[in-house]
């Protein structure tokens, strides 16, 4: 009996998890499609998405309206005779170039924002990230902190025995804290597999390469805490290392380094 | 029979093709090393002894940062003596890396190199590694070891800032993840 | 007693007699059905496995398995559909179809093809039986990236190596007798730019796997090496870099997808004319958008690498060379309306698969437009969006044209029709319950999710749990094709004359349904009413 119990508390639970999902997170997040972001390089791919998306759209609004015409008007049961043409060079040449024409189109924009968002030069923050399995370590190499950020969610969530949180799976113990209108750097590394450290509202994603550093970086328009998630299977518990960046006002950036220094100071004393 | 000599040749060129793939498939390898070392890809540096001086070009001053990493269970220290250096490209520059085995036991590193930005790693020229050589490093030793090196003059004009990785890795041991890690929410 | 010991007798032989016809089989038609049914029970353990997955991904929160076991199932989703139920199913029909086409009595080497499918069961054997060992069974993606694969592996990866090396044998020499078929075995007459469209993209694609299941085999052998030789080809501390194992694998990879998919291409390219009674449109642009499209897939391996640091100039090259895959897929899809229009059509289950395909498998090429632009890629890659990409391409795609041939050439092989009723069910379910599985994917990969996770954060709960439901019901309806297959074989109408379809073209249907066991002994006269063009 105690049994049957726990079973209806877990269905119970999993249900309600549905709800929170729906309503909470909704207002904050988009559910459909990319969401804007808050780096001019979010911005910029966001833009790139949507005018990709349209021309998708409509070209397949005009491929699949012909066929669908086609199905309805050629049919044989009422009475449709075949055509005998099969072919039609001049036709086909058209088709040809049409689509070539469009993707020079695409490539242009998309050419240019690639090329804006490769130099990671002159920043003022430098951060080294590394992917262990299964958590993310964050170095400030200006002032040496350095911390590791675990998953926060209790263990008793996962399993269904507890009610879920609002950032179920998404929330950590100690979040990479950074300062807004400013250009940070990440360094990303990996300490075993390879990783990848993905925020979705900062237009950032890297692989992390054991042996090797890739980088990358973001200039956050305004404070907030953004999240993501590793985005290449590392092992067991790949969806369970997620990564929450806080960005704060320069001000605030300058005293959580100094409250941060102090602590891990007195960490090692 | 006319049939069956024609899908004999068949055969035999199809089947020289697939060996022939079979070795591309590994020739790949030797490949891909020259375009890294032509493109930068990955920040990989030369490994051979850079010998060449330039002259040095004062107008311009770049950053050379230096980074470290432990690999996976590597029970050591190791860590830049200084985390960033200034220099004019062509001038030469000696830095040095401090490792410390803390294990009970002796153990040989192999420190991997790697330039972020990657289309760097080839204006970055070491005279002196200590990546060329295996450490080995007996429980409780420590070590200084050096890097000397200098920024070609031709880096392109849009990168100020070099980043300078050394991946410390086991060379003993390559470690197997044990079974015990998998499966398992820690 | 001596009744008995007769019975006995008479059940041996017919035990032996159908050994000797299955197993030591060289007839093409007989490797073709092998071929096929192999393919079927590896579609459904297939989907059985991503069954067991989608019902772990059908709420938040972990119900049903531990995060490793996850990763197992998607891992051996992935390489049971790839290997083991897409490509045999295009050997399959190969074997039964091409002979047909080009009016050949036989493939090329029979005693070949009966060597290169007995390898595949076992080769799956091995696979499978990883779940059932001690330790886990092959736990990282289908794409067994280094080193994950390599120093972090399970034992079982061992298994894994040597399934795909098994594997890829199969497919070389299967695709080795189908271009020595082609090439030499034609019927008077019958000269290449006549030849019937399938054998067209079959060919191609025989020479993409000569090209590229090598380059795999050098991929494993190196993970082997790696693994217990003390090399590092692979392991940045002896040198190598896990980088280059991603660039070896998508040499592999990118082909590998077109030759799941041009077989389809030539399948779709029949059916549509048949059933439109009127012919291909522009069957030599159609030809070479093959080529080209085969010629492509070597030079745009590295789109699946954008976010893996490789640098700006490549990033530009491998963008630009992906687009233009848009091109000759275009042709592809403008010819198939174009065959449509105008023409005399009519629904029968073999063309709804097919018009599911065009619509669908381009709405897949669509998101492959998107995908091929870096900077959006960057938030694309390794989400769900790519997830509904793939598969829009794999399922409406590579698995709608599959099915389009089978309902198209059933009455050939068999003797008797399907039940259309049962096969327009088997349509309309799994045409809905496909884009209930898929679409969603869409929304959750752009608002964030990554793929390959067992657990979710709550703002993906709703569209997961419907492409769940989706999943669950577009898995059952194929029981509705596999019962219409087996029972049809004894209750479908029977077929009496050669040409059951009123606008089928070519070789194949001049022979009579069920095509005798021994075709064209002698061989035919092609005449010109039978081609494409």
């Amino acid at each position: 009996m105690p049994q049957l119990f726990k079973y209806i508390n877990k269905i119970s639970l999993i249900l309600a998890s549905f709800f929170i999902g729906a309503s909470a997170v909704a207002e904050e997040l988009p559910r459909f499609n990319m969401r804007y972001g808050v780096t001019p390089v979010s911005h910029d791919i966001y833009d790139l998405h949507m005018t990709v998306f349209w021309i998708m759209v409509l070209i397949g609004l005009i491929v699949f309206g012909i066929m669908f015409y086609a199905s309805f008007k050629y049919r044989k049961a009422k009475g449709a005779v075949a055509a005998k043409f099969h072919e039609n060079t001049k036709l086909e040449i058209v088709l040809l170039i049409i689509p070539f024409i469009i993707l020079v189109a695409m490539a242009v924009p998309a050419t240019k924002v690639l090329m804006r968002l490769d130099n990671a030069d002159d920043s003022s923050v430098t951060i080294k990230v590394t992917g262990y399995q299964w958590r993310w370590e964050y170095e400030y190499l200006d002032n040496g902190i350095k911390f590791f950020s675990d998953l926060s969610t209790p263990q008793e969530q996962i399993e269904n025995l507890a009610p879920k949180g609002k950032w179920y799976l998404l929330e950590v113990n100690h979040e990479l804290v950074v300062p807004t209108n400013e250009k940070i750097r990440f360094l990303i590394t990996s300490n075993d597999v390879i990783h990848s450290w993905w925020v979705p509202a900062l237009g950032v994603k890297k692989d992390a390469v054991p042996g090797f550093m890739h980088e990358a970086w973001a200039k956050i328009e305004k404070p907030g805490t953004y999240r993501g998630q590793c985005a290449e299977l590392c092992g067991a518990n790949h969806g369970f290392m997620p990564i929450v960046v806080k960005a704060v006002t320069p001000a605030n950036y300058k005293k959580w380094v100094a409250k941060e220094l102090k602590e891990q100071n007195k960490g090692a004393k | 029979m006319k049939n069956q000599n024609k899908s004999k040749k068949t055969i035999i060129i199809t089947i020289i093709a697939v060996f022939l793939m079979f070795g591309f498939g590994f020739a790949l390898v030797p490949i891909y090393d020259v375009f890294c070392d032509l493109t930068g890809l990955n920040g990989k540096t030369s490994n051979e002894i850079s010998t060449e001086v330039s002259s040095v070009d004062k107008s311009r001053t770049i950053t050379v940062e230096f980074v470290s990493t432990l690999n996976d269970g590597m029970p050591w220290i190791f860590k830049p003596n200084v985390f960033k250096v200034k220099l004019h490209p062509g001038e030469m520059k000696r830095v040095s890396f401090y490792a410390k085995n803390l294990s009970n036991k002796t153990i040989t590193g192999q420190a991997i190199p790697s330039v972020s930005p990657g289309n760097a790693a080839k204006y970055l020229r070491k005279t002196e590694c200590f990546c060329f050589n295996q450490q080995v490093l007996k429980p409780g030793e420590e070590i200084d070891m050096p890097i000397i090196f200098h920024v070609d003059r031709d880096l392109p004009k849009d990168i100020n800032t070099i980043t300078l990785s050394y991946t410390m890795f086991d060379a003993g041991a390559f470690p197997r993840a044990d079974i015990e890690r998998q499966g398992k929410i820690t | 007693m001596s009744e008995m010991a007769m019975g006995k007798q008479s059940f041996l032989a017919h035990l032996r007699a159908f050994v000797v016809r299955w197993v030591f089989s060289t007839n093409h038609k007989d490797i073709g059905t092998l071929y096929l049914w192999f393919s079927v029970i590896m579609f459904f353990v297939g989907g059985v496995l991503a069954l067991l997955f989608r019902a772990e991904l059908f709420a938040p929160g972990l119900q049903f398995m531990q995060p490793d076991f996850f990763n197992q199932l998607i891992t051996m989703h992935g390489l049971v559909m790839v290997f083991g139920a897409v490509m045999p199913a295009f050997v399959g029909l190969a074997n039964w179809m091409i002979p047909l086409m080009i009016g050949a009595p036989d493939m090329a080497m029979p005693r070949m093809n009966n060597l290169s499918f007995w390898i595949l069961p076992f080769a799956f054997g091995i696979l499978i039986s990883t779940f059932f060992l001690d330790g886990p069974a092959p736990n990282f993606g289908w794409t067994f990236y280094a080193p994950l694969s390599t120093t972090y592996g399970p034992e079982s990866t061992d298994y894994l190596i040597f399934a795909v090396h098994l594997m890829g044998i199969s497919s070389i020499m299967g695709a080795i007798n189908v271009i020595a078929t082609i090439l030499n075995m034609r019927a008077p007459g019958m000269k290449m730019m006549k030849m019937p469209i399938f054998c067209w993209t079959w060919l191609i694609t025989a020479f993409l796997l000569i090209a590229v299941m090598p380059v795999l085999a050098g991929a494993v052998t190196m993970m082997l090496m790696d693994r217990h030789f003390g090399t590092s080809f692979f392991n940045a501390a002896g040198g190598g870099d896990p980088l280059l194992f991603q660039h070896v694998f998508w040499f592999f990879g990118h082909p590998e997808v077109y030759i799941m998919i041009l077989p389809a291409f030539g399948i779709i390219s029949h059916v549509i004319p048949t059933f439109s009674r009127k012919k291909l449109f522009g069957y030599k642009a159609m030809v070479y958008a093959t080529a080209v499209i085969a010629f492509l897939s070597f030079i745009v391996w590295a789109h699946h690498m954008f976010v893996s640091g490789i640098p700006l100039g490549a990033e530009l090259f491998f963008m630009y060379t992906t687009m233009l895959i848009a091109v000759p897929t275009g042709v592809k899809v403008f010819n198939w309306v174009l065959t449509m229009f105008k023409g005399s059509l009519s629904f029968e289950a073999p063309m709804l698969f097919a018009v599911a395909f065009v619509f669908l498998f381009t709405i897949g090429g669509f998101s492959g437009v998107m995908l091929s632009i870096v900077p959006a890629d960057y938030q694309y890659h390794d989400t769900y969006f790519v997830v509904a990409h793939f598969h829009y391409v794999l399922v409406p795609g590579a698995i709608f044209s599959i099915f389009a041939g089978a309902y198209y050439w059933y009455p050939k092989w068999i003797g008797r029709m399907y039940n259309e009723k049962l096969a327009k069910w088997h349509f309309w379910l799994s045409a809905v319950f496909v884009n209930v599985t898929f679409f969603p994917m869409h929304f959750v990969g752009l608002a964030g999710m990554p793929r390959r996770i067992p657990d979710y954060a709550l703002q993906f709960a709703d569209f997961n749990m419907i492409a769940s439901i989706g999943a669950a019901v577009f898995g059952l309806a194929q029981l509705l094709f596999l019962w219409n297959m087996i029972a049809s074989y004894w209750k479908g109408k029977k077929v009496t004359e050669n040409r059951p379809w009123e606008g089928a073209v070519g070789l194949e249907w001049t022979v009579p349904c069920p095509a005798p066991h021994h075709t064209f002994a002698t061989p035919p006269v092609v005449k010109d009413e039978e081609l494409q063009c």
